[in-house]
């Protein structure tokens, strides 16, 4: 599904800084991976690249077959609708809207109707558990239920990813368990996932734990189950 | 397009505060440019109004007195026009002037129906094309007519304030038999006299006139309309080659500007047209002024509200919006504030125009010698009102367009990071 061949990236400005130096990473259809590093690792670079949100300047990533080079923004916007679901960490809900018209907006720059992309709004929002939230405006629900109104969205367009900018660093640990279990669940139906985080209990969900350490991948682990207790026992992740 | 007009009402009217805030700038802009118009507009027609009919364009010469020696003739020498400066009017200046009718004048004769007279009304004789030429507005009847001229009929038309003085009991004046210096004349027709320059003028047929008071061949005053004598220094350049040429006819030194009595009502009618155009241009530039204030004010709750979306747009560009999306949303949307806005703004502005209209524009100012209004007609042209909405729709379309242009400049990621 992603291909990425020798990456680099280099944020120009005073002090250019080399943010990925190399990076060689292959994650297949269907596959949960956890990107995990230290503050200023590179983990975040990496997943702007992947989300199309970032350009880079040296090597090569696919997306499902597609290369992802030097696109113009028009079609840089219509991949991140087509391909991509995003989830981030301060949910980047639209203020003004309500549950409902968030989850429908990506469907509006797909040219679908309103009616139709509210229904499948409300299908979505089954899916979550906040049918009856829907007009709620996002500061009327709680940080899990904004944050499922956000999976929610990232799905209504069915991607071939889901991009999660560390999706439970504003949630309090019994509200990050509940999101990671819908993670897990969408997976189980066979979503492609990758997460980015610091945090191990939620790293150790994914299947595969990739670890960036200084902009290079230090190194991938499978995950065999043995680190997963602290998270899956008792529900405590911090 | 209906999606994204839906899209754009859900968005105003979520945030209102933002709204409304612009549409007031639009409003009040617009608002402020109508009724300046308007007022400016009450002051010209009040103008012209007073003015009446005026005719803009004539120039009035009789004869004078001459100061200068001229070829052994010594000064002091009264000129009479005759038919050889009538000629001379229509055949040496086809560019200038348009017509030339004589008239022939007895002043200082007494009006009178019954008992009631007015001292020294004078009589006027006319051709019928001096109507036209002068602009006189008849009320009642009809002016005087080429079978009156033909037959020399004792046939009169006269003024409506003269009518007022004479025929107290009121009623038509039409057909009452008018004594005009002991002899009867049958009043055929009643002009509207104004109320600054309120004649007593009574027009009686020019052969009538001169065969009554034997004026041969003279002529009391030529009435010429003018054209194509645009400024003022042209007109002064056009009244001494006038002088010039009947200088030749009655033998006078071509410089005596006394010779003639030249009046020259098209040359107040210049500087009378310039005052209003300076007026007019005044007004244009105190609404085009507030107009731009109002541009200014919905440029700049653009550009402040363009700022303060960034990361709205960097969402809304993550989840799939186009560039070109995000700009035609943003313009749009201040299409439809302006639009919406400007039309109220418009109508109100409309609105009190018309009540300036049915309030000050009825009251007449008595300067006991006349009347005069001071504020006529206080409305705009609806084309001007629909100018001026779509010039701040199209600026309200630029102050949405520019920044919301500049926005989508700025990469994704960084937008999502405001």
């Amino acid at each position: 599904m992603i291909h990425l061949t020798n990456i680099h990236k280099t944020y120009q400005g005073a002090q250019p800084l080399h943010a990925l130096k190399g990076i060689d990473l292959q994650i297949g259809k269907g596959e949960f991976v956890a990107i995990m590093g230290a503050s200023g690792s590179g983990k975040s670079t990496l997943l702007n690249i992947l989300g199309i949100l970032d350009d880079y300047d040296e090597g090569e990533y696919r997306l499902d077959g597609t290369l992802i080079r030097d696109l113009s923004e028009t079609k840089a916007a219509d991949y991140r609708n087509r391909m991509i679901g995003f989830i981030f960490q301060s949910f980047n809900l639209i203020s003004f809207k309500d549950a409902m018209e968030n989850v429908a907006l990506p469907l509006f720059y797909q040219g679908v109707s309103r009616k139709k992309r509210n229904q499948m709004a409300m299908e979505y929002l089954e899916k979550v558990g906040l049918t009856e939230w829907a007009h709620h405006l996002p500061n009327e629900l709680s940080g899990g239920q904004k944050q499922r109104v956000a999976i929610a969205r990232a799905l209504i367009t069915q991607p071939r990813i889901i991009l999660a900018d560390e999706p439970t660093g504003a949630l309090d640990s019994k509200t990050s368990l509940e999101v990671m279990q819908l993670l897990k669940k969408l997976h189980d139906q066979g979503l492609t996932i990758i997460v980015v985080t610091h945090e191990s209990g939620v790293a150790y969900q994914a299947e595969k734990i990739v670890h960036i350490k200084d902009g290079q991948i230090e190194s991938i682990e499978v995950n065999d189950g043995s680190k997963e207790s602290p998270f899956g026992a008792n529900g405590v992740m911090k | 397009m209906l999606e994204l007009l839906h899209e754009i009402k859900g968005t105003l009217r979520r945030n209102m505060m933002r709204t409304i805030a612009t549409g007031f700038a639009v409003v009040s802009g617009l608002f402020l440019l109508i009724v300046l118009q308007g007022a400016g507009n009450g002051v010209i027609h009040s103008f012209q109004y007073n003015m009446g009919n005026f005719a803009f364009d004539a120039v009035h010469v009789f004869g004078g007195r001459t100061t200068k020696p001229w070829e052994g003739i010594k000064e002091g020498r009264f000129i009479r026009l005759d038919d050889r400066d009538l000629e001379m009017s229509r055949r040496h200046f086809p560019n200038q002037i348009t017509s030339a009718i004589p008239t022939v004048n007895q002043d200082g004769v007494i009006a009178s129906y019954g008992a009631h007279y007015i001292n020294s009304a004078s009589m006027v004789g006319v051709y019928p094309e001096y109507a036209a030429s002068q602009a006189v507005e008849i009320l009642e009847g009809r002016f005087i007519n080429i079978m009156d001229m033909t037959e020399k009929r004792k046939v009169c038309v006269m003024g409506s304030n003269s009518c007022k003085d004479l025929f107290k009991e009121g009623g038509s004046a039409i057909g009452r038999n008018v004594k005009l210096g002991g002899i009867l004349y049958t009043v055929v027709g009643k002009y509207k006299t104004d109320e600054m320059f309120s004649g007593s003028n009574f027009y009686v047929p020019y052969t009538t006139l001169c065969t009554i008071y034997n004026k041969g061949r003279f002529i009391d005053e030529l009435t010429m309309n003018t054209q194509n004598i645009p400024t003022d220094s042209a007109m002064e350049q056009f009244m001494k080659e006038y002088t010039r040429a009947t200088s030749y006819i009655h033998s006078f030194d071509p410089t005596d500007e006394r010779a003639l009595w030249i009046w020259n009502q098209a040359g107040d009618n210049i500087q009378m047209n310039r005052a209003m155009s300076i007026l007019n241009k005044a007004f244009w530039i105190l609404g085009l002024l507030t107009l731009l204030s109002g541009v200014v004010s919905v440029s700049n709750i653009m550009l402040i509200s363009v700022k303060e979306r960034t990361r709205e747009f960097g969402i809304r560009r993550a989840i799939g919006a186009r560039p070109w999306n995000i700009i035609s949303m943003v313009v749009l949307e201040s299409v439809v504030i302006t639009a919406i806005f400007g039309y109220i703004g418009m109508l109100l502005g409309i609105f009190f125009c018309e009540w300036m209209n049915a309030t000050v524009g009825n009251q007449v100012m008595d300067l006991g010698v006349f009347q005069a209004k001071y504020f006529v007609d206080p409305t705009v042209d609806l084309h001007i009102c629909f100018q001026a909405t779509i010039v701040i729709i199209i600026a309200g379309a630029l102050a949405g367009f520019f920044p919301a242009r500049k926005s989508v400049k700025v990469k994704t990621i960084d937008a999502l990071r405001a």
